[in-house]
């Protein structure tokens, strides 16, 4: 096997775990993950040196960007329903309250912070993912953060009715 | 908050829980978080949910491999998954055709009405939207194939010329015939190494010749000018700037003649090499 062909299997893994966090749906995420190595084998003359792992998150990146468009998704639609009180086992449990604040975030934050704290990549590598400056990257970050700490803090819309 | 004059910056905040703070700065943020509880505070709850994403989702990593996605796997089954991806694909056109034709209703409804250049617009970043999506089917009729210009061409009924991206790192994926408002409208896309997709449509309307105009709908734009009785519209992600070059260079290519004058040019340095 070559050593492009051996890198890009390297990657997966990692690839199928950035695509579940993005998409909360393991065959979705396979799906992305596939069609990401599909194309990656497919261009493989199209790739000048780099680092494939970068240029992996990209295309899948923007794979599941072309997959939301298509869906023309509303985000918030289904995560502010009734049953989004918190759980009494504390906000840790099961992950689940983590799964839902993510769910929250705008498409391009949250490939930031997943990317950044799941993936380990540098800011600098994911400002190439996401085709933007450093500091979009940065204000992403910091949004994301932001609006997940205030979403565990328990400044849920449900919340602030009954107050 | 950090106050004014502060040594530390927010973003440095970031990088020292994220191990991407220069190695001489960390006992001068560590030092601040000393004597700034709330901004400790926010850096652990952001520890916090780092550990809880990957606590989350981390195992995932472990997980075997499964077969479908194996390299070795992908490459030998490669003839018979273009023929189930057809299939697929056929599929996928009539679902997406469905939702798109409905989503037309609800995102669309700022289609100028009256213009037929601005409707044709709309039509081809509905089409941008419809077929970008597409993984493996993403044209009807591939550039290598020989028919491809002649075909299109005569069912628009004019000498079609595509224009050539390659400066932007777009590669011509081929083309699609489609329904227009206004008539038959042909479809190019192009992409480049990242997936990152452009279309580039046509369509006959109307004898007069119009600016560039720019439309927006969610993440995505385009760049309609009319031509000798055709409307060409570039689409691609919503990025002005990048969209503006694009069109020049194809206005001036299809028109095989210097840059548009004056009043657009103020937008951008025209592109070297082009």
């Amino acid at each position: 096997m070559s050593s492009f062909r051996h890198d890009v299997e390297g990657t997966v893994p990692a690839l199928r775990r950035y695509a579940r966090a993005l998409t909360r749906d393991t065959e979705l995420a396979d799906d992305l993950v596939q069609d990401t190595l599909v194309r990656a084998l497919r261009s493989e003359h199209l790739f000048h040196g780099g680092d494939i792992r970068s240029w992996l998150f990209t295309i899948l990146t923007n794979l599941n960007r072309n997959r939301l468009r298509s869906l023309a998704r509303r985000p918030l639609t289904a995560s502010l329903d009734d049953n989004d009180a918190p759980d009494s086992a504390g906000p840790e449990a099961g992950g689940r309250d983590i799964e839902r604040a993510l769910e929250l975030l705008v498409d391009d934050q949250k490939q930031a912070l997943l990317l950044v704290v799941l993936e380990g990549l540098s800011y600098r590598e994911v400002a190439d993912v996401q085709g933007v400056p450093i500091g979009t990257v940065m204000s992403r970050l910091a949004r994301a953060r932001a609006q997940i700490k205030s979403y565990l803090d328990g400044e849920r819309p449900a919340l602030r009715r009954v107050k | 908050m950090i106050e004014r004059e502060s040594p530390v910056t927010e973003d440095e905040l970031h990088a020292f829980i994220d191990g991407q703070l220069p190695a001489e700065r960390s006992a001068a943020v560590e030092a601040w978080l000393a004597s700034h509880p709330e901004d400790a505070a926010r850096v652990a709850a952001w520890r916090a949910q780092a550990d809880a994403i990957r606590l989350r989702f981390g195992e995932t990593a472990n997980e075997a491999v499964p077969e479908r996605l194996k390299v070795d796997t992908l490459l030998r089954s490669g003839r018979k998954w273009r023929a189930i991806a057809a299939a697929v694909a056929a599929f996928a056109f009539l679902v997406g055709g469905v939702s798109g034709w409905m989503a037309r209703g609800t995102t669309e409804v700022a289609a100028a009405a009256g213009d037929p250049a601005d409707q044709i617009a709309q039509e081809a970043l509905s089409a941008h939207k419809l077929y970008i999506a597409e993984v493996r089917h993403p044209i009807e009729v591939g550039a290598a194939e020989a028919h491809l210009m002649p075909w299109l061409s005569r069912r628009l009924g004019t000498n079609l010329r595509i224009p050539d991206f390659s400066h932007f790192d777009l590669k011509l994926l081929g083309g699609r015939l489609l329904p227009g408002p206004s008539g038959t409208a042909a479809l190019f896309m192009f992409e480049n190494g990242n997936g990152d997709r452009v279309t580039f449509y046509c369509s006959k309307a109307g004898p007069q010749q119009m600016a560039f105009r720019y439309l927006q709908s969610d993440n995505v734009a385009a760049i309609r000018w009319v031509e000798s009785g055709y409307t060409f519209v570039v689409s691609g992600n919503a990025d002005k700037a990048r969209l503006k070059e694009l069109a020049r260079a194809a206005y001036e290519q299809l028109e095989n003649r210097a840059p548009p004058p004056t009043n657009r040019s103020s937008a951008e340095p025209a592109r070297k090499g082009t």
